[in-house]
């Protein structure tokens, strides 16, 4: 369990007992904490939510990843001792918060009083942020957003010049394709994290060809706002957060777009609908956000698209936490799913209740020091995947892509992962017309 | 000793009952306020949402999390259904009842009682065994939380006892009185404050999820 | 805004006022002659309809009024209209970039070059630039003498003397939170940097004078401030947006966060009483005088505050930034509520809503506030919350003459492009 991260150790030279009770029980005086009070006095310690939880189930039901353990260990004392507890207390604590706990809000589902162990755990790394006690990469991640606004140290020239060179390369595919910038008045701004212009610069020309194919009135901003992610949302980086959230709107209103669509990914919906809008002020988005599987689902059903050929091997489907659990699109995915595969195998238990990837929520862009400790825990989705006996597996979102990945490779599954967008434009027909 | 017993069935009643209403009322009036504190909260929670997730949450085996463990979940179902119903409902109470206010009341068949007695106290047994038993469950219970499953069981041990008229039936009604006068005060202060917390916390998590999130939680 | 303001300002008086329509460019033509045409630029005067073009062979031009500047291109985009109607464009020739004025291209060219900006009479036109691997600015042509290892964001003067720019100043490896935690930004005044390093820096602005710079700055992981001219104000705060210098006067106005509230500080000291959950976006009358700012009075509910009153009624989804009339009287702000658009007047929304509306233009006086509507994929001039008659496939803000009798439409009716001015009595 002692693994070397710098943004721990280097904290913990630092922390004294003072700064660490003012920090507490200053955050714990607020008014979210005062709710997590209440639920911590309703909760009967009866373990029902230990079976909820991946990391409970991945590590041989040790009794200590239980959802209520977690927080009896790292809020509950804090609560008990007012605040005064040790920097090594702090580190375990940080530990549990980063790396133990995605937030998945699973176990609020099987507590029979929905006690919102998640929104613990985000109060747990507030605390952790504000004494500078985040795992270096993560908080290299919060950095990144802080002077770019965007997730990987994007330059403003790079993202320029990727979606044009995606443009011109798309073109090849498809003739008249364009990937329209800034323009006013659009229906849709569609919106990217950033390792898609840093590493998978691919995806912006498949949903080029989706858009242009669809016929879709669409735009993407040239200035920052462009990236969705939002890793200062799991960092606790909490002021970062909503002003990157706050950038990624900017974006939108000015041209005045009819709505949002976010690619797929969930924790950026999920930054962009709730958490920074929240924090900003606003009840809930200021326009209209979907997800990339409800914009398929549209196109599909209008009939914007045809989908000519269909994968007859075996499918499985991983229901991203944050738009299945935090959006209720499940069935949608289902019907996107079932357009493009004649063989899909559920996972057990699938749509609200599948399991995470253990990747959101923060915990793989802790990075490499961590990377052994997240995929033992989650060696329950490991046993889920293979009992479907799938060879593909499709994640959409970026996170459940990376975690996925990183599963089937760590457990020696035969299996890829795609985005829906990859499976879409290899089989969707290209009308006459388009064709080069 | 009969001004123990009339101290136990009469100003011990009437303390364990005011401190009981008193305590609850206090109770939700501090949790609205403090819910309040949260702007963000009060907006996004919905009557429908709030009676949809409640009523799954009551409704027999309503949740996956109940069906995943269908013996625990009908005998928690059981325990509850009696440990509500017998006080109010059992015949020496009626008697009481009457006696004190002249209000006339519906009771359960003695016998009925009995068996639902015999339940609680079964049900109540083997959740202490799950809490010492069960590796998740012990890890996070302490003396604590044995002691208020005692609290809870030991009105129905002694009721039960005393109907039977087994051992000195003078001794257990006092014992009887006096555990269930805590029995009601220990509800607004300790985690018994979940009957009526229940609802308030699912009302907020099945807005959180389906109000907000447009997802069920159950 | 500023650029609003100013685009209103320069040389109304010379503009062809006569009222009629004119059909200044058939697009359809242009369509056919080429495989793609782009979005479309209007000049401020509304004798020029522009947009980059693309032939067959994939080669780009740029079209103005249907004729095209003579050179080829690999790339064009980003057409904008100086103040002073020049049209500029980013382009691409031998795998370089460059920005061309009125077709000319200028000498120095760069791996990259993007965000165009102008001073207020349009003679001064700025990009950023990559140059290598390391960043500048560039204007009028000429690169600042220094590069810098990023360039986030800039700001021009009015006068185009001086620009300010959001420079890193401290190499950073991967993962060095450290460094990072010491301040790695800064800011470059005419590429002078400040002595000051901050964690962050946002969104500079340079006073109207031209003599002062403020931004945004991030001083400590959890402290915010302003910094004017390198200085940091002496309060700290949970968060701050983005700065605001009175018109006429030193007075420096940011909003701040204290707690979990907004309010409005000048100079590092409170200026306005009331604590809000939001507040930004401020604004000044053009005197000066009055303040106004967007706020949200309570969570999700949104309305702008004039001098920290804010008006009677809210809206939930979004209010945008508020608009001054030109007497500084008037206050008006494109408002969203229950997913409809409309203009809000001194607190009282109009009657009509709509599915999007841009920004109001409020002119002098009594006259009538209009503003640019989209319903149903079809633009229209919405005059007091009345749309007329008259469709747009596209169309652009409207303008007022210096006296406001008379308003200048520009809008794309059936494939063409018309420019028209009607008496301001006669809208509606
Ligand atoms: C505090 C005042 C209370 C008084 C004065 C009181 C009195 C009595 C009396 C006189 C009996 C009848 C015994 C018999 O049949 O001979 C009885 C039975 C019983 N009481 Fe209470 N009681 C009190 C509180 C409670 C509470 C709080 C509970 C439950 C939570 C409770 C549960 C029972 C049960 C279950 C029985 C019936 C046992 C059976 O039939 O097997 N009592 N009580
Ligand atoms: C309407 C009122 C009530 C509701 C909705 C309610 C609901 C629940 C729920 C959902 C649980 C969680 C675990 C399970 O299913 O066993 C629970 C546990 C429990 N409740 Fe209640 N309850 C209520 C009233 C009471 C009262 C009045 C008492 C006793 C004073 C009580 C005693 C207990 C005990 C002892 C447990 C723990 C069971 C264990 O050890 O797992 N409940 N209750
Ligand atoms: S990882 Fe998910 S299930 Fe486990 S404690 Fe965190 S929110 Fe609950
Ligand atoms: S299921 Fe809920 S009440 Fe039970 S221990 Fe877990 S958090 Fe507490």
């Amino acid at each position: 369990m002692a693994v070397a991260d710098p943004g721990f150790d280097l904290a913990l030279a630092k922390l004294t007992p003072e700064r660490i009770e003012q920090v507490i029980n200053s955050v714990l005086s607020q008014a979210v904490a005062e709710r997590m009070k209440l639920f911590l006095k309703t909760c009967v310690h009866c373990g029902l939510c230990a079976d909820a939880c991946h990391t409970y189930l991945s590590r041989n039901r040790d009794p200590d990843f239980a959802p209520v353990a977690k927080v009896r260990d790292t809020l509950g004392v804090m609560l008990k001792k007012k605040g005064r507890v040790s920097p090594e207390f702090m580190k375990n604590a940080a530990r549990v918060a980063f790396i133990e706990c995605g937030g998945c809000r699973r176990c609020s589902m099987y507590c029979p009083f929905g006690i919102d162990i998640a929104t613990m755990i985000m109060t747990i790394r507030r605390i952790c942020s504000l004494l500078g006690m985040v795992p270096q990469f993560i908080q290299d991640t919060t950095n990144s957003h802080s002077a770019t606004s965007n997730q990987m140290w994007v330059q403003p020239d790079d993202w320029i010049d990727t979606v044009m060179w995606q443009e011109e390369d798309a073109q090849l595919e498809v003739a008249g394709l364009r990937i329209p910038l800034d323009k006013e008045g659009a229906e849709v701004m569609y919106s990217v994290i950033a390792p898609e212009p840093k590493v998978m610069a691919q995806l912006i020309a498949n949903i080029a060809v989706l858009m242009t194919v669809a016929k879709v009135d669409w735009t993407m901003p040239s200035a920052d706002g462009w990236d969705n992610s939002n890793m200062a949302m799991f960092s606790g980086d909490l002021e970062i957060m909503g002003r990157i959230e706050r950038e990624h709107w900017e974006r939108a209103l000015e041209l005045r777009v009819g709505k949002m669509v976010m690619g797929e990914c969930g924790h950026a919906y999920r930054g962009a609908v709730y958490d920074g809008p929240k924090w900003l002020g606003w009840q809930g988005p200021p326009l209209p956000m979907v997800h990339a599987v409800e914009l398929y689902y549209d196109l599909l059903r209008e009939g914007r698209i045809e989908i000519t050929d269909k994968l007859t091997e075996p499918v499985t489907i991983q229901d991203p936490c944050n738009i299945v659990r935090g959006r209720g699109l499940h069935e949608k995915l289902r019907y996107v799913v079932h357009a493009l595969c004649d063989n899909v195998v559920e996972m057990d238990p699938k749509f609200e209740h599948n399991y995470c990837c253990a990747a959101g929520g923060g915990i793989i862009n802790c990075g490499a020091p961590w990377k052994m400790a997240r995929l033992k825990s989650i060696k329950i989705k490991a046993t889920q995947l293979k009992k479907t006996g799938a060879s593909l597996c499709i994640t959409p979102c970026h996170n459940c892509h990376h975690g996925v990945v990183d599963i089937i490779g760590h457990y020696h599954i035969d299996m890829r992962t795609s985005f829906l967008i990859e499976l879409i434009v290899k089989q969707m027909k290209i009308p006459e017309g388009l064709g080069v | 000793m009969s001004t123990m017993v009339n101290f136990v069935s009469g100003p011990l009643v009437w303390i364990a009952l005011v401190t009981f209403v008193v305590g609850t009322v206090v109770r939700i009036v501090l949790m609205i306020r403090t819910i309040k504190l949260d702007k963000t909260v009060l907006p996004a929670m919905t009557v429908k949402h709030s009676l949809r997730s409640i009523f799954f949450w009551t409704l027999p085996y309503g949740s996956r999390s109940m069906r995943t463990r269908p013996f625990f979940s009908g005998l928690s179902y059981l325990f509850h259904l009696c440990l509500l119903a017998l006080p109010l409902t059992v015949m020496g109470h009626a008697v009481l009842w009457q006696q004190a206010w002249g209000i006339r009341w519906w009771s359960l068949p003695s016998g009925v009682a009995d068996v639902m007695t015999a339940v609680v106290i079964f049900a109540g047994g083997i959740f202490l065994l799950r809490r010492i038993m069960s590796p998740e469950v012990r890890n996070v219970n302490t003396w604590r939380d044995y002691v208020i499953l005692v609290i809870v069981l030991l009105p129905f041990v002694t009721g039960f006892i005393a109907y039977h008229q087994w051992l000195d039936y003078r001794t257990i009604i006092i014992l009887h009185m006096v555990s269930g006068a805590v029995w009601l005060m220990a509800i607004p202060f300790t985690w018994l404050q979940h009957m009526f917390m229940f609802f308030f916390s699912r009302a907020y998590m099945g807005s959180e999820f389906g109000a907000v999130r447009n997802a069920r939680d159950w | 805004m500023t650029e609003r303001e100013t685009e209103r300002e320069t040389g109304r008086e010379k503009w062809n006022w006569d009222v009629g329509s004119r059909n200044v460019a058939d697009l359809g033509k242009l369509r056919a002659a080429y495989t793609d045409v782009h979005e479309l630029t209007v000049s401020a005067d509304g004798e020029r309809v522009a947009a980059p073009v693309v032939a067959e062979d994939g080669s780009f031009r740029v079209a103005v009024n249907g004729e095209v500047w003579e050179t080829e291109l690999e790339k064009a985009w980003h057409l904008k209209f100086t103040p002073d109607d020049r049209l500029t464009a980013l382009v691409r020739v031998d795998d370089m970039w460059t920005v061309a004025v009125e077709g000319e291209l200028w000498e120095q060219r760069y791996p990259f070059a993007w965000n165009t900006k102008f001073s207020a009479d349009g003679r001064t036109i700025a990009v950023q630039i990559k140059a290598g691997m390391e960043y500048s600015l560039c204007i009028n042509d000429k690169p600042w003498d220094r590069n810098f290892l990023s360039i986030r964001n800039y700001a021009l003067s009015d006068d185009g003397r001086r620009a300010a720019a959001l420079v890193q100043v401290v190499e950073l490896v991967t993962a060095d939170t450290e460094t990072f935690a010491e301040g790695t930004w800064s800011v470059a005044v005419d590429s002078e940097t400040w002595d000051e390093k901050f964690i962050g820096v946002w969104a500079p602005v340079i006073s109207p004078d031209g003599e002062h710079v403020a931004v945004q700055t991030r001083t400590e992981r959890f402290a915010y401030t302003i910094a004017l001219d390198g200085a940091p104000w002496e309060s700290r705060y949970g968060c701050v947006w983005e700065p605001g210098f009175r018109p006429r006067g030193e007075g420096l106005l940011a909003p701040v966060r204290t707690g979990a509230s907004w309010s409005l500080a000048e100079d590092g000291e409170p200026l306005w009483k009331t604590p809000y959950v939001q507040l930004w976006y401020v604004r000044f009358s053009p005197a000066g005088e009055r303040v106004a700012a967007v706020v949200a009075t309570d969570f999700g509910r949104w309305t702008v505050a004039v001098d920290d009153r804010p008006w009677g009624c809210t809206f939930g989804d979004v209010v945008m930034a508020p608009v001054f009339s030109t007497d500084g009287k008037r206050v008006a702000a494109a408002v969203r509520h229950e997913g409809r658009w409309t203009v809000a007047v001194d607190g009282e929304p109009w009657s009509h809503w709509f599915d999007t509306v841009w920004d109001p233009v409020v002119g002098a006086g009594r006259g009538p506030v209009l503003a640019k509507v989209k319903n149903q994929g079809a633009y229209g001039l919405a005059v007091d919350g009345r749309v007329g008659a008259q469709r747009y496939e596209h169309l652009w803000d409207p303008t007022f003459s210096p006296d406001g009798d008379k308003v200048l439409i520009r809008g794309v009716q059936s494939g063409k492009y018309i420019r028209r001015v009607v008496l301001t009595e006669e809208l509606g």
